[in-house]
């Protein structure tokens, strides 16, 4: 009766009240498809807002076990977690928080052999990691495949996330920077810190804009980067815009292919900032 | 005028505050769904309404029955906000009421 259990109308119901979910958009959430690269920082709390929403299927692509320093950040695993692969320590946070939601655990390392297969079932990618190799890729396999792309980063205080849907107009990852910096070059997330609370915020806003998607509503971050700084406790948005020369998703792509760049550790940020300064916006 | 949902108002607030709006249905009226609420509080009485309504054509009529006086009074302004067109807010016995309500 009404399409959902009386236990689902009760979990939902603030959802069901909203005049822009409702019922039918409660559906939809169960029934979409939604692929997090990471169950670490980013992905934890983009994981489990996205299981407490009740999105119908989390597919989790996660290799690495948990270890004690991941948990001033990484909600999804708990102290009696450390030394379990970080996919099982997800799957049962979220099956403990949603019991309406599908766990499908992808525990492998992404690359140009795997990506394309796993990321084929889903309707909306959402990138949690840490590394340029594993960024370049899932970009380049979004735009293969026509899906969008929900990406954040963090670093130290300062946070950014965007979404990037080369198939309906949107820039790339590869629009705003076309090639990794050369190893070395950027000091390692290990060696430069964050603090903890950060990949909640933006986790969080990943999770508000695969919601809005898979929803049709609202006013989504393509075409923008959404920059947090936790210091100055500021907001503040750029334009970015579609660059028809990108090596990837541009008139004439160079990139045919998927490309396993050499594994290194760094910082996800705008390399140039002089570059992109002038188009600043406040919010 | 926004009204706000009962879940946000604080219980001790809430007591004897509830004032339901009579409204007489027009009598040749014929629902095209009842919905036999009693026994569901708020916010749920109105949950279960709109996703009810959300099931029906629009222009269909829907009278659902609650049997405390905080569902009918929030429930037909709640569906009223969503655009539907309450038509009638009746008290039917000692406790129960009968809401009639056409969807936008
Ligand atoms: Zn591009």
């Amino acid at each position: 009766m009404l399409g959902f259990t009386n236990e689902q109308i009760y979990r939902y119901s603030r959802h069901i009240i909203l005049p822009d979910v409702g019922g039918a958009g409660q559906k939809k959430l169960l029934k979409a498809k939604v692929l997090l690269i990471g169950a670490g920082g980013l992905g934890s709390p983009t994981a489990m807002y996205l299981a407490a929403a009740g999105v119908g299927t989390l597919g989790i692509v996660e290799f690495d076990t948990v270890d004690l320093s991941n948990l001033q950040r990484q909600l999804l695993h708990r102290t009696q977690d450390v030394g379990r692969p970080k996919i099982d320590s997800a799957q049962d946070t979220i099956n403990a928080l949603n019991p309406d939601v599908r766990v499908v655990k992808h525990k492998v390392v992404l690359d140009s052999t795997n990506v394309m297969d796993i990321i084929k079932d889903y309707d909306i990618i959402v990138n949690g990691t840490d590394n340029f190799p594993t960024r370049y890729l899932v970009n380049d396999a979004c735009v293969f495949a026509g899906k969008p792309l929900v990406d954040g980063s963090i670093f130290m205080f300062e946070g950014q996330a965007t979404v990037y849907d080369a198939a309906h107009d949107g820039p790339c990852y590869r629009c705003l920077f076309p090639t990794p910096p050369p190893p070395g070059e950027v000091p390692s997330c290990q060696e430069a810190g964050v603090l903890g609370v950060l990949p909640g915020i933006i986790g969080s806003i990943q999770a508000i804009e695969v919601i809005k998607l898979i929803l049709g509503k609202g006013d989504s971050l393509k075409g923008r980067l959404l920059l947090f700084d936790a210091m100055a406790m500021e907001f503040r948005e750029m334009k970015i815009e579609k660059d028809p020369h990108c090596p990837v998703c541009g008139e004439h792509p160079t990139i045919t292919e998927l490309i396993d760049y050499e594994q290194f550790c760094g910082v996800p940020f705008p390399a140039a900032p002089e570059l992109l300064e002038p188009e600043l916006v406040l919010v | 005028m926004y009204h706000f949902p009962c879940y946000l108002i604080p219980d001790t607030y809430k007591m004897n505050r509830w004032n339901p709006t009579i409204i007489n249905a027009p009598s040749d009226i014929s629902a095209d769904e009842t919905f036999d609420l009693k026994g569901e509080i708020c916010p749920y009485t109105f949950v279960k309404s709109k996703l009810m309504l959300e099931m029906m054509e629009s222009g269909q009529i829907l009278q659902v029955i609650v049997d405390n006086d905080e569902s009918a009074t929030n429930v037909p302004k709640s569906l009223t906000n969503e655009g539907n067109t309450v038509l009638g807010t009746e008290k039917i016995n000692e406790t129960d009421w009968m809401i009639t309500v056409r969807k936008k």
